[in-house]
């Protein structure tokens, strides 16, 4: 064994030779935008595996969140049954006005409700162990109706993109990633920027805005940044967070500043994928036109 | 046989722990990077084809789940394999300061690679920043990791190197 290892090509030539694999492979994959047969096969092999992995790791952080004790238990629970009766009238109030709502929705003819898009839920199976890209991957795939470009949701806000697709699992990018470019606009005044990750912001979960025109529309601190509607691959109207700081550019004809996001991007376990992409709609609401 | 099995299973391992336990074990934002650690022990250890082969296997692995070439980081990771392996002759057992100064240029190596493709070629030449935020914390990192893994990785060559010895002479 030992002699035969020896007698065969010297460890150079086994290098020069790698080497020439890949950097083929990353030209083919520069020029056709395809990845090839590789992560088909890793489909039915890691994710499994790291599928297996990280449902064992939410069963043991359950079953130590189990030890609580009693008496905490029973303290909370009287707090909570206060809470129940006060959200209870709250409820019949917000029903009300929530008929009142639909019947006025009605005669408005809204037929677009942008809270309505369908979703469905995923579990984060794996984050990137490199320090230098932001994205996770989650345990649903094209079989579950996830294509490229849908846009994914943690909580009430945006945090990402789908990159990449298989058959069970699909890669997000997060906002934070430094690749990561999302039109956006102010909720209240309309005014279309541009929220871009950061390397260096993603450390402290913040996010940069650019590229806001700076008009007689005043910003505050505080104020809600959403998905826009001139975005090809964002659905309108999605929360990303809130202003935390906007500055007058040098130039004096933008704006920008930072954005505490709505979403801890630390700590992502659930997350929501929202079936159908901008395109689609896009496409479906062109032919509706014809 | 038996040695390609435990070593394949130890880069599945770190693999692993990498993507999932260290990703909670955070400091700063950054996790250690554990296949750099098994790569160039691996390199160091056993000689350029061992660590070019390990260092293909790590790379690989990251290029499918991680990376956004398929390529990329294979070739980082054997051609530090490679690096590695040449320096096996320096290497003997008791000493910890070798394998720790390979590890952290192996580190180096990985993260200046990584900045100038990905980064500095897309425009971005804001390298300081990189280096304080990304770099540096991830070497310090992964050198304290080094301490605890490459002890295991240590004692598992040796293990796997008296048990061949013995096979060997059994036959003789």
């Amino acid at each position: 064994m030992k002699i035969r290892n020896q007698s065969s090509l010297p460890s150079k030539y086994w290098l020069l030779i790698l080497c020439f694999v890949c950097i083929l492979s990353m030209g083919i994959e520069f020029l056709t935008g395809h990845a090839g047969p590789i992560t088909f096969i890793a489909n039915y092999t890691v994710i499994p595996v790291e599928k297996g992995i990280s449902y064992a790791g939410t069963w043991m952080s359950d079953v130590s969140s189990n030890f609580q004790t009693m008496k905490d238990m029973t303290k909370e629970n009287k707090k909570l049954q206060k809470k129940v009766d006060e959200l209870t009238t709250d409820n019949t109030r917000l029903r009300q006005e929530q008929y009142e709502l639909d019947r006025l929705k009605e005669l408005y003819k809204l037929d677009e409700n942008y809270s309505d898009y369908k979703k469905i839920g995923a579990h984060v199976i794996a984050n990137n162990g490199t320090n230098w890209f932001s994205d996770f991957t989650i345990d649903k795939g094209s079989k579950d109706g996830i294509k490229e470009n849908c846009n994914v949701l943690a909580g009430s806000g945006l945090v990402g993109i789908v990159t990449e697709v298989g058959p069970h699992y699909a890669r997000v990018r997060a906002l934070i990633d430094d690749a990561s470019n999302v039109s956006a606009m102010m909720l209240s005044t309309s005014d279309t920027c541009i929220v871009q990750g950061n390397l260096k912001l993603a450390s402290d979960g913040r996010l940069r805005f650019e590229k806001l025109a700076n008009n007689d529309n005043k910003i505050e601190v505080g104020e809600q940044v959403v998905t826009s509607h001139v975005s090809d691959r964002y659905l309108q109207g999605l929360f990303i967070g809130y202003v935390s700081e906007v500055n007058v550019d040098s130039n004096n004809l933008t704006r920008s500043g930072y954005i505490t996001p709505a979403v801890d991007y630390s700590n992502i376990q659930e997350v929501l994928v929202i079936t159908k992409t901008k395109q689609e709609m896009i496409n479906s609401h062109s032919k509706k036109k014809e | 046989m038996k040695r390609k099995g435990i070593t394949f299973f130890i880069i599945l391992i770190s693999f692993l722990l990498q993507s999932t336990v260290f990703n909670k074990l955070k400091f700063g934002a950054v996790s250690p990077n554990l296949l750099i650690i098994v790569t160039s022990s691996f390199g160091f250890m056993r000689g350029r084809k061992s660590g070019m082969a390990v260092g293909a296997i790590s790379g690989l692995f990251v290029d499918v789940f991680w990376g956004h070439l398929i390529g990329f980081h294979t070739l980082i990771y054997m051609v530090i394999g490679y690096v590695n392996g040449s320096l096996e002759r320096l290497f003997y057992d008791e000493d910890i300061k070798l394998p720790i100064i390979l590890i952290s240029a192996s580190e180096l190596l990985y993260g200046f690679s990584t900045y100038v493709f990905w980064y500095m070629l897309q425009g971005n030449f804001a390298f300081g920043e990189y280096l304080s935020t990304i770099i540096i914390p991830e070497l310090v990192y992964t050198i304290l990791v080094t301490l605890i893994l490459y002890q295991v990785i240590l004692h598992i060559n040796r293990k796997l190197e008296s048990e061949e010895q013995r096979s060997a002479s059994r036959f003789v």
